[in-house]
């Protein structure tokens, strides 16, 4: 199923400057988004998911941040390049933004129906009636019950669920092309996190909208996901099809976070787990990044970073167990039953 | 495991903690409970936010004043503890491991003093040596280098703020802890470190664990029983593999469907359970309450209702 790419990422690299010098938040990050897809992007705080991201919509603080190098190309524009001016009629309008606390991310002090009208009056040039009366009915769209009476509310007599339900509504406003949604489940209870999944699934589906998805819960990718991209230091480390990530991974990293997750069927035993603390990209360690924390670490990998192997066309990973002339290695058990689950789905697509 | 043989160390009896009690905007945040811990178990506390659970582990560690109920603590009544010297004794006994680990250290203070505070407090060292050997003893034990003790809370990563707190928290050698969202501010791969980590300490100290959390598969995995909360009311109660093998009320069906599992597989062909709020609205309040429907298994429900549950959980448990 080959799509169209709608956003290109190419050799990503951006550093914070601090008092105590740079920071290499990401170092080099390139990965594609298509058209109607969800990408995930996971990794433990500091990895550089979110900086990477916010990248795209070119809101990171201009003071102290460097672009190192790279390209965000989207419809044949590089958006590192563009105007400031340029980038606020597509910021919003093409490509929209889910944060993490819808609390915050909302003007106290406007009724609900304003906020999301405000990006419809600017954006389509719509009159202020009929914009209110387009927030109505995004209002009903996200399920939220009587949107009427609810866009003449505040934030605060909302529930967080609610409230978030309101962000995805002002996301939709302007019929974006991509939606970056920044860890937009997290604050939320299991049941509301599987009400508003739902409800993006369901409206990505209905409108053909692009998602770039970043968490680091492993239970919202695999059920949000098309494709999965892992980050660790600043790198993606590992990608590929959600099947290809959770059932046959190839980067110990990879390996390492799923087999860290408590699963149903256990038996009295510790849990796996990753030693160590990721690096401080304020000094980024010579060789692999990963390695001290490594199980698997081969001598290379404290010399010299590993290139990104290919492991199919759609599946490639950043290790270098994957080179031919390294040695054969088993991984954690729960990775072992995961690559017997893959063998599996491969047999009954051949089916 | 019998529960018969077992000590009883925490007692909660038809415990109500209700907030603007007999105004308008009355809360009733615990509306009667009850339930045991044994000695040397964790008993897990699931529930959305504002289902009560931490007011349950804040009036268990007497920070609040409870409408109503009783909460004995190794035969102690703890609403009757007053006076300095006896409210001291009660907190040694009992400690807690707070949510946010930056929140919870003083920033001003290094590791040094943040767990040689503990100990001040009790009096528990004599001499200026013996306390910083303990709190070299005590970084060991939740798996840091000494070399820690002279830093400050700032240059710690999340996970090591959070084996601060524990060190703090064993500082006093307590027999109970409570655990409220102990670990749901960190990554995956230290929490999984932080998880092992209380479960050897429980094994070698001889803990007791109230684990307070909303990540349902965390809290399986450490648990040895499963209270599920709602509105202020336990809804399930059971041990934890059964919990999870055999749900029976329809929230704790809805709640177990609502976690994502990290298989794709399974979460394209997933079917959610929705409760309704319904089951647990009751005209008649009086003979509804917790009932035993298996060995260990209790269910909030009318009288009526326990035969079709009991019928529901054989069911369950042929499969």
């Amino acid at each position: 199923m080959e799509r169209s790419k709608i956003l290109e990422v190419k050799d990503l690299a951006i550093s914070f400057k601090t008092f105590e010098g740079e920071v290499s938040a990401v170092r080099g990050v390139t990965f594609d988004l298509h058209k109607g897809e969800t990408l995930a992007i996971v990794g433990e705080s500091g990895s550089g998911k979110s900086v990477s991201t916010k990248a795209i919509n070119r809101i990171l603080p201009k003071k102290n941040t460097f672009i190192r190098s790279g390209e965000i190309i989207f419809e044949n524009k590089d958006l590192l390049k563009i105007s400031e001016k340029e980038m606020q009629g597509i910021r919003g309008k093409d490509i929209a933004m889910i944060f993490q606390d819808p609390m915050t991310s909302l003007n106290p002090t406007m009724k609900i129906g304003r906020q999301i009208a405000e990006s419809i009056i600017i954006h389509q040039h719509e009159n202020k009636e009929n914009a209110i009366k387009r927030a109505v009915d995004l209002l009903d769209m996200v399920g939220i019950k009587n949107p009427e009476r609810s866009s003449n509310l505040y934030p605060h007599q909302f529930s967080g669920g609610m409230r978030q339900r309101v962000m995805i509504a002002m996301a939709l406003a302007c019929h974006p092309k991509i939606i970056i949604a920044d860890e937009p489940t997290t604050a939320l209870d299991v049941t509301i996190q599987a009400q508003i999944l739902d409800l993006m699934n369901e409206l990505k589906n209905k409108l053909d909208t692009s998602i770039l998805f970043i968490t680091h819960d492993l239970g919202v990718v695999a059920q949000m996901a098309d494709r999965v991209a892992v980050m660790y230091a600043g790198k993606i480390i590992e990608i590929g099809t959600v099947d290809e990530i959770f059932y046959n991974p190839q980067h110990p990293y990879t390996w390492g976070l799923l087999a860290s997750i408590p699963t149903t069927d256990l038996e009295e035993h510790d849990l796996y787990n990753i030693n160590g603390t990721p690096p401080n990209l304020l000094h980024v360690p010579k060789g692999d990044p990963f390695a001290p924390r490594n199980d698997y670490a081969l001598e290379i990998d404290f010399e010299e970073e590993p290139e990104m192997f290919k492991v199919s066309e759609t599946h490639y990973a950043a290790t270098w167990l994957l080179h031919p002339d390294a040695p054969k290695v088993t991984p954690p058990k729960e990775v072992m039953r995961r690559k017997e689950k893959f063998l599996n789905l491969k047999m009954r697509e051949v089916i | 495991m019998a529960a018969q043989n077992k000590k009883v160390i925490l007692s909660v009896r038809n415990l109500k903690q209700y907030f603007n009690e007999g105004k308008k905007n009355e809360v009733r945040a615990i509306n009667n409970i009850s339930f045991d811990i044994y000695k040397g178990e964790t008993l897990g506390l699931v529930g959305e936010s504002g289902s009560g659970k931490s007011t349950t582990g804040r009036a268990i560690l007497k920070l609040s004043d409870i409408t109503s109920g009783s909460i004995t603590f190794n035969n102690h009544d703890i609403t009757r503890i007053d006076g300095r010297k006896n409210t001291l004794k009660f907190r040694k006994s009992m400690q807690m491991i707070f949510q946010d680990p930056y929140a919870s250290l003083n920033p001003k203070v290094s590791v040094m003093d943040i767990i040689g505070g503990a100990l001040d407090v009790h009096k528990m060292t004599n001499s200026r040596k013996e306390r910083t050997e303990r709190v070299y003893e005590l970084l060991e034990i939740v798996g840091l280098s000494r070399e820690y003790a002279s830093r400050y809370p700032k240059e710690f990563s999340g996970g090591q703020c959070q084996r601060v707190g524990i060190a703090r928290a064993l500082a006093v050698e307590p027999d109970f802890i409570i655990a409220d969202e102990a670990i749901s501010a960190l990554d995956v791969s230290i929490q999984a470190q932080v998880v092992n980590l209380l479960k050897s300490l429980k094994r070698s100290k001889d803990l007791t664990y109230l684990f307070i959390a909303h990540d349902l598969s965390m809290v399986k995995y450490i648990s040895d029983r499963i209270a599920v909360m709602n509105a202020g009311r336990i809804l399930e109660l059971a041990s934890s593999d059964e919990l999870y093998r055999i749900p029976l009320h329809p929230y704790t069906e809805s709640l177990l469907s609502a976690i994502p599992t990290p298989y794709p597989d399974d979460e394209r062909n997933r079917q959610r359970i929705y409760y309704d709020k319904k089951y647990h609205t009751y005209e008649d309040e009086t003979k509804v309450r917790l009932n035993e429907i298996a060995p260990g298994h209790y269910i909030y429900c009318h009288e009526d209702e326990i035969s079709s549950y009991i019928k529901k959980y054989k069911q369950l448990n042929k499969k």
